[in-house]
């Protein structure tokens, strides 16, 4: 009887399961704009690092400014609008950023220098 | 040789956790104020974009400075062989540890971003002295407490005298660095001097021996023995002595040169609360007058407390001078003219200190307290009186 | 005449390259000059997009065009990059400044814009112990924020006070030019419209304005404007007894 309890529930989590659509919390990511994005979704998830670390370092230290690898360009698609249709900044938990950050609980440090959201004063500097 | 006995620090359990919580209120008093610092900014405090580094500057260094120079006594005993010191290796050993880290606490916690410190602690620029001096503060810690756990681990004892040897060029290498910090700054007249890393080593000598002397008294168990007293005493007189030398030559050289005849002026006689702390501070209370004390007349533990009381104080003003009063003064763009600008330029360069700044600088003290307590308790490194008193013959 | 031609970076479509160096091809048995101006262009960046050291940055400053208690170059500074005050001077960032001067003897007197003068031998960077504040290929003195920690030795460097330390929390910068508290900037030369093919802001502020004090180019081109007046009329370096080689010269002091 006791040994057949820890079975018992751990049957009735997984019934459970099979009945909900899933019982672990997802993030919900919004859709960002355009087709698709620069790179496709499975290397964003597990190397979209690549990009904002590595190639940052080139950016800043070579100058090498390759055109899909802009923040301000994935802001300007991935901005999600906020109240009168203005992108919210990063203080918003509905940031594009912070849909998966704050599941993730991994603390960012980007946007206390960059602007976290599109700047539509700037002039297109490619 | 017969060999030392050691202790833990025999103070009563009660006294020694009100003196612990104390130390500890003062560390945490100082981080809250780092924590306010970082989380406002710097515009809370006194520091700004003419004067760049302020009071916690001057108590890390002080404190760094005086850790290098407290080591001495270790060395003494180990490298140089002086019987009399090497009873008091342990606690010299402990006490560089814990002014050290003090020291350090401060520094960092001061950083505009302190949260970066695993970079600042794995991206060398290996050109920079400041580079070389996080690798070497760290890694003095490091030597220090390997030659401490080979003083205590009985099978080790061989390797004491080699251990003696690298903690000694470790510091030695250390100071230096920390005066060629200043030293190797072409842009401002008051540094750009290589007399400035003997000059830190003098400094270290007279600052670390006037902290331990005044640690050692305070915990020995009954008097300490007149002999080795008067040893030290004596031995501190001639860093002081050694200290003011160095000041003089630096002092002296400027002078003879017509571009840095500027900079003396304002430290020597304009420069209002610098030149204050200069003659009064540095030269006259922490030179002068503790020379007198501890070379001239006999010396009782009260003329020495004296004077390392004097000691300690005239080496803040003296760090202070240095660094406060080195960026006080004007870049000089324009030889010749009289520069006005937005940003400050040509004017003397006033700095009032904030009370997060003196909070964080005294905390660093604290940390350096709590450290050598918890040391001093856990760990047995205070020779017996007896052993003192033979070793003194 | 530091047009698009001239500037790294600057892409004017791969076709057109390709039949005007088919053209040049032809020519250029005849003659050297095509030849040299195909070398430069190739080299001043590499495959990849990397800026070089075949192109070194510079400015040359007229002070004799420079006009007391005139800031456009200050002003278009502060608007380029977001600097706004917060009513604290001695703390706000200040990029560039203007430097009124007065020889005490003689009483002449002189006006100018003083900046990050990105030296060759810059002594910000030998003292940042991290190597954020670092020189670039062409000759642009930067501050990487990513790594730096704050430290401030590299204002304490400086012979010419360039840098600022961001001493609060900032909001809404600019795309092209992010910063943040507790780390510590300066003049970039404006790098983002430089490796876009155009000027600094203050350069364009100043020829807008008609003034024409400042010029900029590649100063290891001979043929530049720059270099050529550099060549023709005197111009000196700021503390040039420290002989670090800045980037920006001046005439007329």
């Amino acid at each position: 009887m006791i040994r057949g309890l820890p079975v018992l529930v751990v049957m009735t989590c997984l019934a459970g399961a099979a009945a909900a659509d899933t019982w672990v919390p997802v993030p919900f990511i919004p859709k960002g704009k355009g087709e698709a994005c620069v790179r496709d979704v499975a290397f964003m998830r597990t190397q979209h690092m690549e990009l904002l670390v590595h190639q940052r370092d080139a950016t800043v230290h070579r100058g090498v400014r390759p055109k899909d690898s802009r923040l301000p360009a994935c802001l300007e698609c991935h901005a999600v609008a906020g109240k009168a249709g203005k992108p919210v900044t990063y203080k918003d938990p509905k940031h594009f950023c912070r849909s998966c950050h704050d599941y993730a609980s991994v603390k960012i440090d980007c946007f206390s220098c960059h602007n976290s959201v599109p700047d539509p004063s700037e002039v297109a500097h490619q | 040789m017969k060999s030392i006995r050691y202790g833990t620090l025999a103070m009563g359990r009660r006294r020694f956790w009100a003196m612990l919580a104390g130390a500890a209120t003062i560390a945490g008093v100082g981080l809250l104020a780092a924590g306010s610092m970082e989380h406002q900014g710097h515009w809370i405090t006194g520091m700004d974009n003419q004067i760049v580094w302020g009071l916690p500057h001057v108590f890390a260094v002080f404190l760094i400075v005086a850790a290098s120079g407290a080591l001495n006594v270790a060395s003494m005993g180990s490298v140089f062989g002086r019987t009399a010191y090497k009873s008091l290796a342990r606690l010299s050993g402990l006490l560089t540890i814990a002014l050290l880290v003090g020291g350090l606490s401060v520094l960092v916690l001061d950083l505009g971003r302190p949260d970066r410190l695993i970079v600042a602690m794995t991206t060398y620029n290996f050109r920079s002295i400041f580079a070389w001096n996080i690798f070497l503060y760290t890694g003095l810690v490091i030597v220090v407490a390997v030659y401490l756990w080979v003083q205590m681990t009985h099978r080790l004892r061989r390797f004491q005298g080699a251990a003696g040897v690298v903690a000694l060029v470790w510091r030695l290498t250390l100071t230096t660095g920390t005066g060629l910090i200043f030293g190797m700054l072409v842009a401002r007249e008051a540094y750009d001097a290589a007399v400035m890393a003997p000059l830190f080593i003098a400094m270290s000598l007279a600052f670390g021996m006037a902290l331990f002397i005044p640690a050692l008294l305070a915990l020995q168990d009954g008097p300490l023995d007149d002999a080795l007293l008067s040893r030290m005493a004596r031995l501190l007189g001639i860093f002081v002595a050694a200290t003011l030398y160095f000041v003089a030559v630096q002092h002296l050289v400027n002078l003879y040169a017509a571009e840095h005849i500027g900079v003396e002026r304002f430290i020597l006689a304009d420069g209002g609360i610098i030149t204050g702390l200069f003659w009064v501070g540095q030269i006259l209370l922490g030179g002068i007058v503790p020379l007198v004390l501890l070379l001239v007349g006999t010396i009782t533990p009260l003329r020495v407390v004296i004077a390392c009381g004097l000691i300690v104080l005239g080496g803040f003003a003296q760090v202070y001078v240095i660094i406060i009063g080195g960026q006080a003064y004007p870049l000089e763009l324009f030889p010749g003219a009289v520069e006005t600008s937005s940003f400050f330029d040509g004017q003397i360069a006033s700095y009032r200190p904030s009370l997060h700044e003196l909070a964080l600088g005294i905390g660093g003290c604290g940390v350096a307290v709590l450290i050598a307590l918890i040391g001093l308790r856990a760990l047995p490194l205070l020779p017996a009186p007896a052993a003192l008193r033979e070793a003194a013959e | 005449m530091s047009g698009c031609e001239k500037a790294p970076g600057c892409d004017t479509g791969g076709s057109s390259r390709r039949s005007f160096m088919a053209g040049l091809i032809g020519a250029g048995v005849l003659s050297v000059a095509p030849g040299v101006t195909l070398y430069r262009f190739a080299e001043a960046k590499e495959a990849g997009g990397a800026v070089t050291s075949a192109v070194r940055w510079g400015m040359l400053i007229d002070t004799t065009k420079c006009e007391t208690g005139c800031t456009d170059c200050i002003t278009a500074c502060n608007d380029e990059h977001g600097l706004t005050s917060k009513g604290r001077p001695r703390t706000d960032a200040q990029w560039i400044r203007k430097i009124d001067a007065r020889d005490k003897k003689t009483g002449k007197q002189w006006s100018l814009p003083m900046m990050c003068q990105h030296c060759a031998e810059p002594p910000c960077v030998d003292v940042c112990p991290t190597g954020a504040s670092f020189k670039r290929a062409d000759g642009i003195v930067l501050v990487d924020k990513h790594i730096c920690i704050g430290c401030r030795y590299c204002m304490m460097a400086c012979p010419y006070k360039a840098r600022s330390f961001i001493h609060e929390d900032l909001e809404n910068q600019k795309s092209y030019s992010p910063r943040g508290k507790g780390v510590v900037e300066g003049c970039t030369l404006c790098v983002h419209r430089v490796d876009a093919g155009r000027r600094p802001a203050c350069v364009d502020a100043c020829r807008a304005a008609g003034h024409n004090a400042m010029m900029f180019g590649d100063i290891n081109d001979p043929d530049s404007e720059i270099s050529k007046r550099l060549s023709h009329f005197p111009a000196t370096a700021i503390r040039a007894d420290l002989g670090l080689d800045p980037g920006v010269r001046y005439q007329g002091i």
